[in-house]
């Protein structure tokens, strides 16, 4: 244990993690202040409170120093902390309309959602065994909450069990694995461990049993095949922004925790390291995607996928122990595709919320039919997100999976590369389908007019038009202006009237959904940091590379 | 902004803005879809009539940096092979536009797709950088499978998702073999003239040998190479007018060009040794192609499956690595574009109003619908190759090719036009004349906007029919340097 004092401790270098618990009390107590009808207002103090601490972290960039010799505050710890603070203001935004709608007592909700984004940046700040797992339970507890946050629900109420169940089980493991370490090393801290795995301590029994606890107990926080079983249940039962949160940030937060562990403390055993990742990334994003295919639950396809997209990850981390550059690349290209995939899933969850709250949670894949139709901005989220996940161009996922992949091509793992790609894939036949349900399916409950009162109607639409000058011309304009010389004697263009799209009947009336403001923001600025790392990446390469040599720098 | 990037992101941009409007203005957003399509076709025609082909070589040139971290930048320019496509998306983006102002089922998603999918045909041809030619490569064909399952017909989720698994699978060989090459040339830079003109040094032949099949058959699924055309005549059988005129006219244009600039100009030796294989193969195709348009009886299909026996050709004519051969590919990628881009427009004409595409279920169509038959019957002439109209002039380019180098295949391609006469002629014949089907009496002609279309597209393939120099002097200058590095017969 390093010893250190209280007096002369660098407080300012957790600035951001001060705001976050202050946040916390915050949230609580504006609640009591505005009682349970202004969750709004509490739901956006966390929004500004999380984006001030976000602005914190930010200015903090390039500062360097250890918090009492436990936390480490670099450029990877500030890069991780921020994904997790925009990732949780956007499960914030996407929380309100939901929260609303199926959650009592949403004020605790939100602070939990802060204390979780506090677990988390913990987790990537660590750089001793026991931080790092009290860190883990600070979100674990909050998860096994938000998860189980639906009170009134059968299944949030089941999946919430199960979580607590196994992630404690897992938990035990975890920490079992610590205490063997301890024991036979004699410290926690990560550099010790690269210590005494560097000498000949790292043969010893109960030093493998406890790095096998160890790996075990994040492999079920990353969601690892085959640690993975509780987490389709759980991202099934839990209410969507809580899937959101968990598999936005959570899944990112082990990721943060697994990389500084292996790179700082357990550098010497890379070579058996390497093995295990390589299988576990084969097993993880094969199954993820094979057993994606079967599922009719869009909130299930999305736990698989998410699973899958864990395993694209884990087969960077690999290639972390090949020669060079490599390892840098490596860690880049994990970092890139953890923020593109949190924008990317947090414009699909958005779209999957923004459905849900008007159809009455409803989660079956064929329950999106005609979503395009009755929520055209939902649907093109949801789209958008799932190209992307299917590493299509244009979107985040194409230029996160060629950071990620390059680097394992480098270090002689091309089988490894071929493997993802196609699961990639093959991950595009089931995020077409979803798409066929939303663009090539009627919506329920559609009512097609015959071709008179297709004809009523436009007529009735004409009359409105007319009466705004401008729109009549300008609607002429466009219909007839370029081909009819204006001579057509009907004062309706025909084919507004008697439009078909090859066969199908056009003039459909359909209910449209409402979606909140909050919603919107929440979506586009998932598509906007989306769209940003499809199109012009270099910045966020550039981030991402500074945290990687940050990484590296031992 | 330069021309090319204008006339690439004018699309692209349009259907942002697209998206931006409120759905109760449809005409705003046919109005923002025309004003983009005649902004690129505009530049089109700037480049068409701009480019020297005296200096030959890549010009109208850009360049922008994109990711500097891999050596990614993006480089724009045209050549003699590309200056052709570009204007044949142009027009088919164009006239696609036209004919779609009568949709009324969700016209703006379908013109944002639409137009996100012609901005990625652009930048494949635009593109000097092999990175960036592969990302709008697929920028194309993403859209394609939700403009078929939303707006489509015939067996449309099938044909949609054939449609886009193929394409994926085709990218998935073009993406390995672009890594190779790129790593193979020491991870510096996609730059195609820096990758051709160091192709001696950098690619081995043993490389070569391996690769050039790898990209041929990558490209090879888009472009409807048989064995992997069976997504062709489906997909334009289920897809919806401006897509099928699209996918048809363009999309396998793009898989034949991308033969060319990638696999044909990189690796040369790969080229020589693999020749008598795709010769095969496109043979088999133009040969089969045509027995299967014998075959069907719906409009659409026949005119797929006649596209599959022209791609065909167009294989044959590249594979020869002769002169005479690659000339006449290119210019019949170009005639090809044109001519079922006519096609289909003519097609969505009518199925329209009679909702049933069916051939022997009209009859004297000719009377009732006097322009839409006329432009029909020249779509189906410059299909058989009747002199006069762009696709004779290609077609005998290929055979002549043909002849120099495998004179089998020579015979077999001319007994194709001959299956391809029976099938058009007979379309045409059983549709439009003979007794009139009283159940279609009351049929109107075109609308205005499809006779704009058909009279665009049919002017096109009248003027390089009947006066192909330009085109062949400008096609010739940057393919003969390409059949030089392989050794062809010039």
């Amino acid at each position: 244990m390093p010893s250190f004092d209280t007096a002369t401790l660098p407080y300012g270098l957790l600035a951001p993690q001060w705001i976050l618990t202050a946040l916390i009390f915050a949230c609580l107590t504006v609640d009591l202040i505005v009682g349970p009808r202004g969750h709004r207002a509490v739901g956006w103090v966390a929004v500004l409170g999380t984006a001030v601490a976000a602005g914190a972290q930010a200015s903090l960039w390039g500062t360097r120093g250890t918090f009492a010799g436990v936390l480490r505050i670099d450029e990877y710890s500030a890069l991780f902390n921020l994904i997790f603070m925009v990732g949780g203001i956007g499960v914030l935004l996407l929380s309100f309309d939901y929260a609303e709608r199926f959650l009592g007592q949403p004020a605790e909700f939100y602070a939990f959602v802060i204390a979780g984004i506090l677990g988390m940046g913990l987790m990537a700040q660590a750089q001793e065994l026991l931080t790092a797992y009290i860190a883990l339970e600070l979100l674990s507890f909050s998860s096994y909450i938000l998860v189980s946050y639906a009170r009134t629900n059968l299944k949030s109420n089941e999946a919430g069990l199960k979580y607590v169940i196994l992630g404690s089980f897992s938990s035990a493991i975890l920490l079992y694995g610590v205490s063997l370490l301890y024991g036979a090393i004699g410290s926690t801290m990560f550099t010790d461990i690269h210590a005494a795995l560097s000498g000949a301590g790292a043969s010893s029994a109960t030093v493998i049993v406890g790095l096998v606890m160890l790996t075990a107990g994040l492999g079920f926080k990353l969601a690892a095949v085959p640690f993975h079983l509780y987490s389709p249940d759980v991202y099934e039962g839990a209410p969507t922004p809580v899937t959101a949160f968990l598999s936005v940030a959570s899944k990112a937060a082990a990721f943060a925790l697994t990389m500084r562990l292996v790179v700082i403390g357990l550098w010497p055993v890379r070579g058996q390291l390497s093995d295990a990742f390589a299988v576990l990334a084969i097993l993880t994003m094969t199954l993820g995607n094979v057993v994606a295919l079967r599922q009719s639950n869009i909130k299930r396809l999305m736990a698989y996928s998410s699973i899958a997209q864990a395993g694209y990850a884990l087969a960077a981390i690999a290639a972390f122990f090949a020669a060079g550059d490599i390892p840098t690349e490596a860690s880049r290209g994990v970092i890139l595709q953890l923020v593109g995939y949190m924008f990317t899933t947090l414009a699909a969850f958005g779209g999957i919320i923004a459905f849900q709250v008007a159809n009455n949670g409803r989660e079956r894949i064929a329950d999106l039919a005609g979503l395009s139709r009755r929520s055209p901005f939902a649907a093109f989220a949801l789209t958008s997100a799932l190209f992307s996940l299917a590493g299509m161009p244009i979107f985040s996922g194409f230029v996160t999976k060629l950071f990620l992949f390059t680097p394992v091509a480098k270090a002689n793992m091309l089988w490894m590369v071929a493997i993802a790609i196609v699961n990639s894939t093959v991950s595009l036949f089931y995020y077409l389908q979803v798409i066929n349900q939303m663009y090539g399916k009627a919506p329920a409950g559609l009512v097609a007019i015959n071709a008179a009162e297709a004809e009523a109607a436009a007529h009735a639409a004409h009359a409105h038009e007319a009466g705004h000058g401008d729109d009549h011309v300008g609607a002429h304009g466009a219909a007839h202006g370029a081909h009819d010389s204006g001579a057509h004697p009907e004062p309706v263009a025909p084919w507004a009237v008697r439009g078909h799209t090859d066969g199908m009947p056009t003039e459909l009336r359909y209910p449209l959904d409402r979606l909140s403001i909050e919603t919107r923001v929440g979506i586009l600025v998932a598509l906007a940091g989306m769209f940003l790392i499809g199109l012009y990446p270099s910045p966020i390469v550039d981030l991402a590379q500074g945290a990687s040599v940050a990484l590296f720098t031992r | 902004m330069g021309y090319l990037s204008t006339m690439t992101v004018a699309p692209f941009v349009a259907a942002l803005l697209i998206m931006l409007v409120p759905s109760n203005r449809p005409w705003l957003t046919r109005l923002i879809a025309l004003g983009a399509s005649l902004v690129s076709f505009a530049i089109s025609l700037v480049v068409l009539a701009g480019y020297s082909w005296q200096a030959g070589g890549f010009q109208f040139r850009e360049t922008y940096q994109w990711l500097p971290q891999f050596g990614v930048q993006v480089l724009l320019g045209v050549d003699g092979i590309s200056v052709p496509m570009v204007f044949l998306n142009a027009i088919v983006l164009l006239t696609g536009t036209i004919v779609t102002f009568k949709i009324a089922d969700r016209p703006k998603e379908f013109y944002a797709l639409f137009l996100v999918s012609v901005a990625g045909v652009f930048g494949v041809f635009c593109s000097v950088d092999l990175f960036v030619l592969f990302l709008t490569y697929d920028i194309a064909g993403l859209p394609m499978y939700i403009l078929i399952v939303a707006w489509g017909s015939t067996r449309k989720e099938y044909a949609a998702m054939k449609l886009a698994m193929m394409h994926v699978a085709g990218s998935l060989f073009v993406w390995v073999g672009m890594l190779a090459i790129y790593v193979q040339a020491g991870s510096k830079s996609f730059d195609l003239e820096f990758l051709a003109a160091q192709a001696q040094v950098l690619f081995p032949p043993a490389f070569q040998q391996i690769f050039f099949p790898v990209i041929f058959i990558g490209f090879g699924f888009l472009a409807a190479m048989w064995p992997l055309h069976t997504w062709s005549p489906d997909g334009h059988g289920a897809a919806p007018t401006a897509v099928s005129m699209v996918a048809a006219g363009v999309l396998m244009k793009l898989g034949a060009y991308g033969i060319i600039r990638v696999a044909v100009w990189l690796l040369p030796v790969g080229a020589q040794f693999w020749s008598p294989f795709f010769v095969t193969l496109g043979t088999i195709g133009a040969v089969y192609g045509g027995v299967m348009a014998l075959a069907q009886r719906d409009f659409k299909f026949v005119i797929a499956n006649s596209s599959v026996s022209h791609m065909g050709y167009v294989i044959v004519g590249i594979a020869t690595l002769s002169l005479a051969g690659m000339n006449g590919a290119i210019l019949q990628m170009f005639s090809h574009g044109v001519m079922t881009a006519l096609f289909f427009a003519m097609v969505g004409a009518l199925y329209d109003q009679t909702h049933t595409r069916e051939v022997g279920m009209f009859g004297g169509l000719a009377r009732t619908m006097p322009w839409f038959t006329g432009f029909f019957v020249i779509a189906a002439l410059a299909s058989l190759g009747l002199p006069g109209l762009s696709g004779f002039v290609a077609e005998l380019l290929i055979f002549l090719g043909a002849f120099q180098t495998y004179p089998v295949v020579g015979f077999l391609c001319i007994a194709t036009v001959a299956l391809a006469a029976t099938y058009m002629l007979r379309m045409v014949a059983r549709a439009f004349f003979g007794p009139i089907n009283p159940q279609w009496t009351h049929l109107r002609d075109l609308l205005p906007a499809e006779w704009i279309a058909g009279v665009l597209l049919v002017a096109t393939l009248v003027v390089v029919g009947v006066y192909p120099a330009p085109f062949l002097d400008m096609i010739n200058a940057s393919a003969a340097p390409v059949i030089e590095r392989v050794g062809g017969v010039r």
